[in-house]
């Protein structure tokens, strides 16, 4: 019989189901420990690390990620996965994840925690300070240029598509030229 | 990649040069494995004993930074011993033109190509010969000496096996064994394929390493087929895809060269970008891209302008101005900006010369820093060495969300475009990118309508139908509205004939672009990267499709999610087959034919009907690979160059030393004058060539990785591969604590003893070699100072980052740093 893993998974399943019915499992029973997995929720991902795309099984349960794995179903990795792709486990489940706005002030000698409200509302008038002052219609040569040349950025391709096409939406709306990220180096 | 990693299967011979899958790409080596299972046989050519080495049937060792003279006696070697495939040579790349007669070689003009003056070629000999019609002369039996087959040939002679192995350290008898290994896939049913990473990319001949490599697989017929092409392996999940969405100064999404300042109306924009041929069987594809330009700029401001005020409201660069990376942290070192945006990145680790990147932020008025732990970037203020009361840079550290805490799409290194669901909240009160940025937009908008400032209608007039506010006045991204928009949306009822049928479709306002050839000139369209038109479109999100269809049997899962371009799977596929006939050079391996009809297998690139006579490579204005490729800034055919820094005194091949065109941050009155963009050549106080690479348990700086505990327990730190035969000389033992040394900075290493690195034997002399990894930094490490309210590691790990050490170089063509090839010094910890 072909049996795919997750094939296996269901007949596993309803074999549990079955025993219900008064057939004596025992020693199937003894072996059948509850998958970790059981009454979660599964929802898919591709890897966040290098670049060859192996998908990857996200288990949850009551909003906490209790489990990943490599897809099976993957053509690419067929459920197979390197140490990296193995540990986002602990990318999820990890104490020392940024979870505030955090900001240094100048001289400062340590971050202190801020709101986001506040952060941005002091980034957007940064923005603005920094792009007003450096604007450049035209050049030396007097062609038209409109750029804002007192601002830089860098990042990124940990992004997904949409936002880094978000992204370069809004820096060359504000009309940055020094946009560089990974690609380059 | 041109093709992608299933096919890897296909390959007959896979040459791994340039980079490390094993280590690096592991899964990938699922596939690589597969095709050993066929029959195939790996060769890996690198400085150090690889993983990947160990899994090769035939290792080869050569100098760090000498692959084109390595490759170049391969191409000799081809040529030599006619190992090339002709039919395709002739009908599918440029080998017939016949060039300019005032154009000279290095081997007759001192080492560099004609046109030369100071450090910038001029370019008028790299041309064709044309007819009165412009119509480019050939020579279809390619013997005339100017057509492009004979200057290869010419060129190539010089790169003998013992000229070769002079430079390279290589015996003899090796590269003889390789390039005869990897020459036998010039037969029509072999195939063989390149993997390279950026062991390639990060040199001052970094675009020439892979352009040599890519006249190799064009003599050898081995693009656009099954088991053939030039994998580029990315470093990153999405590096391909930020590349395509334009996250470079230089292009626009869809690779559309950014505006320059002698583009002052949008027609001469267009003009500017739309390649013209005289070659009447040419497609020239890229003449379509006065649609792109129109559509992107519909989709940056929507009908709430016209086409030219859009134009006029994005910014230009000076013409003949560099804006990337070298050149904007030497910017920033001078001053030149108050503000930065270091979002998902952590580039005072990454970038090249560190010291210098560290410093110049002191120079910033403030910086913005997102990211998913803290890092060397966002608390660069107390870097090592540094008093944080002395720094008067004011730093925001914003949570983001992770890859599983949000939904949006990535493309990998085989242009697979893969959507991603969220599975969990973000964690405490983190936010995904996407969101970060929207909200600073409408803050944006509404200060400059509020307070008005220059150019603002750049601003205020940027379309972001996104998503909407809550109640409390958050906004929430729709990531489907933008995956739409980058895909492209009909703007008005439109009647389009179909390219390919010729049928005449009509489309309603609203409706989504089916693919880049629907899209239009006349600001009826808008599509923000016309490269993934198609990717979401009235049938839904391809990119999260799971169909497992194999049609061809080859692996090609054309219902598995999406490719860019038009869901094709391996690229130049019209070169597979022969011209005349439709048949696929490998019978055995079809991946595209004709059926009597119409093509059947993947989606065919550029061919017409079989005999039309139209070149499958239809990005080329003339419709054919470019053996001789006049397009890049340092030559139309690769030539060897040394490193910046290098152990030996002389070019062994010709009088010029260095790229010619390479830019010189050293000199006085260029870079800072410091240190930091110092070389050090051939200087007895730093004997060692020293390269960069990674491990398997870390990603890029370390930022993500160290932070897991897991991975950091099994890569605890900051290692220097050292030989045998150096450790005797130096007396060093494993497992001590030394320093490596280059003239920009130094950092502290566990010196690891090993077989794995071996002394190159060039042109007599012996010279060693070290190597370290990139991953570490000093935030993750016990020694530093922890405030009450900082993340502290579980694990911690040792040692800064590798990029205190390299070099302020960079190709001229790319500007990637040569962080693979510098010159160093290791002692033992507290030696002077």
């Amino acid at each position: 019989m072909d049996v795919s893993r997750r094939g296996f998974l269901k007949l596993s399943g309803a074999t549990l189901a079955a025993s219900g019915l008064g057939i004596s499992l025992s020693p199937a029973k003894a072996n059948a420990q509850a998958l970790k997995t059981l009454y979660t929720k599964e929802s898919l991902t591709v890897c966040p690390y290098c670049s060859v795309g192996c998908g990857i099984i996200v288990s949850v349960r009551d909003g906490k990620v209790i489990n990943t794995e490599g897809d099976p179903d993957h053509p690419i990795n067929q459920g197979t996965l390197c140490p990296k792709g193995g540990s986002i486990y602990q990318m999820a489940n990890n104490k020392n994840r940024l979870d505030k706005p955090r900001y240094r002030a100048p001289y400062a000698t340590e971050w202190k925690e801020v709101e986001w409200e506040w952060a941005l509302e002091k980034i957007a008038h940064n923005i603005k300070k920094s792009r007003d002052a450096s604007f450049k219609a035209r050049n030396a040569k007097g062609e038209l240029v409109n750029r804002t040349e007192g601002i830089a950025s860098v990042g990124s391709a940990a992004m997904d598509n949409e936002e880094c096409w978000l992204y370069q939406k809004l820096l060359r709306g504000l009309g940055l030229v020094y946009i560089e990220h990974q690609a380059r180096i | 990649m041109t093709n992608h990693w299933i096919d890897i299967q296909h390959s007959d011979v896979i040459l791994i040069m340039g980079s490390n899958p094993a280590s690096n790409h592991p899964i990938a080596f699922k596939w690589i494995t597969k095709a050993v299972e066929k029959g195939a046989k790996i060769v890996c050519v690198d400085p150090r004993f690889t993983q990947s080495a160990a899994k090769a049937h035939l290792y080869a060792p050569l100098r760090s930074g000498t692959d084109i003279a390595f490759l170049g006696g391969m191409i000799k070697y081809i040529f030599d011993n006619k190992l090339y495939f002709k039919e395709y040579v002739q009908y599918y790349t440029n080998a017939s033109f016949l060039v300019n007669p005032d154009f000279r070689l290095p081997g007759d003009n001192k080492g560099v190509f004609s046109g030369l003056t100071g450090t910038k070629y001029d370019k008028a000999t790299w041309s064709y010969q044309t007819d009165a019609a412009g119509v480019i002369k050939k020579d279809p039996s390619m013997t005339d000496p100017r057509c492009v087959f004979q200057l290869l040939k010419k060129h190539y002679s010089r790169y003998t096996m013992e000229m070769v192995n002079k430079i390279t350290g290589t015996p003899v008898a090796k590269l003889e064994e390789v390039y005869k290994l990897y020459g036998s896939t010039g037969k029509p049913d072999k195939s063989g394929n390149e993997l390279y990473a950026m062991g390639w990319t990060q040199h001052t001949v970094g675009v020439q390493n892979i352009r040599t490599m890519a006249i190799i697989q064009l003599l050898l017929g081995n693009m656009g087929i099954p088991g053939g092409g030039v994998a580029a392996m990315r470093g990153e999940a999405n590096v391909q895809g930020s590349t395509d969405q334009g996250l470079l100064f230089h292009i626009w999404p869809g690779y559309i060269g950014t505006p320059r300042g002698s583009n002052p109306t949008l027609k001469s924009f267009m003009e500017a970008r739309t390649p013209q041929t005289k070659e009447v069987k040419s497609l020239n594809w890229p003449k379509n891209t006065p649609k792109y330009i129109a559509s992107f700029l519909r989709s940056m401001y929507g009908m709430n302008t016209t086409l030219e005020e859009a134009f006029s409201y994005l910014p230009r660069l000076d013409d003949g101005v560099d804006y990337s990376w070298l050149t904007l942290f030497d910017q920033m070192y001078k001053e030149k900006f108050t503000g930065f945006f270091a979002w998902g990145m952590n580039p005072a680790n990454s970038g090249a010369s560190s010291n210098k990147v560290r410093q110049a932020m002191t120079k910033l008025d403030w910086m913005v820093n997102v990211n998913l732990y803290d890092n060397e970037t966002g608390s660069f203020w107390r870097s090592p060495g540094f008093d944080p009361t002395q720094v008067k840079t004011e730093v925001f550290m914003l949570p983001c969300a992770s890859s599983i805490e949000k939904e949006g799409s990535i493309s990998n290194s085989g242009r697979w475009m893969q959507w991603r669901y969220k599975a969990v909240n973000p964690v405490g009160i983190s936010l995904p990118d996407g969101d970060i940025m929207a909200e600073l937009y409408f803050k944006l908008k509404a200060l400059y309508e509020k307070e008005g400032g220059p150019n603002k209608e750049a601003i205020t007039k940027l379309s972001w139908n996104y998503g909407k506010f809550d109640s409390k006045g958050h906004y929430h991204l729709d990531v489907h509205a933008i995956a739409k928009e980058i895909n492209g949306t009909f703007l008005a009822d439109k009647v389009v004939e179909n390219p390919a049928t010729k049928e005449k479709m009509p489309f309603k306002k609203g409706q989504q672009v089916p693919s880049f050839a629907f899209l239009q000139d006349d600001g009826s369209t808008s599509s923000g990267d016309w490269v993934y038109c198609g990717s979401y479109t009235d049938a839904g999100n391809m990119s999260a499709r799971r169909g497992k269809a194999d049609p061809t049997g080859l692996g090609l899962f054309p219902q598995w999610a999406w490719s860019w371009p038009v869901n094709r799977r391996i690229i130049y596929n019209g070169a597979s087959v022969h011209p005349e006939t439709g048949k696929p050079w490998n019978p055995a391996l079809a991946l595209i034919k004709w059926d009597g009809t119409k093509w059947t297998g993947d989606v065919p690139d550029g061919v017409g009907d079989p005999g039309s006579g139209r070149g499958p490579f239809i990005m080329k204005p003339d419709g054919v690979a470019s053996l001789f490729g006049p397009g890049l800034v340092d030559g139309p055919f690769p030539e060897h160059y040394e490193p910046m820094e290098c152990p030996v005194e002389k070019n062994l091949m010709s009088p010029q030393f260095n790229n010619p065109v390479v830019k010189r941050w050293e000199k006085k009155g260029v870079g800072t004058d410091t240190d930091v963009d110092s070389i050090a050549s051939c200087d007895p106080r730093f004997p060692f060539i020293c390269s960069t690479y990674r491990v398997t348990e870390h990603w890029q700086t370390g930022l993500q990785t160290r932070w897991v505990p897991w991975l950091a327990e099994m890569q605890p730190g900051m290692f220097v591969e050292i030989s045998e035969e150096l450790a005797k000389e130096r007396g060093f033992t494993n497992g001590e604590l030394v320093t490596v040394k280059t003239s920009r900075g130094e950092l502290d290493a566990v010196a690891i003893v090993t077989p794995r690195m071996k002394p190159f034997n060039i042109d007599g002399n012996t010279i060693h070699m070290v190597g370290i990894p990139w991953h570490f930094g000093w935030a993750t490490t016990a020694a530093r100072n922890y405030n009450a309210n900082d993340k502290k590691p579980e694990v911690f790990t040792t040692g800064d980052a590798a990029n205190l050490l390299t070099p302020y170089a960079g190709d001229p063509n790319t500007m990637i740093p040569e962080s693979k090839a510098f010159m160093a010094n290791v002692v033992k910890k507290g030696v002077k």
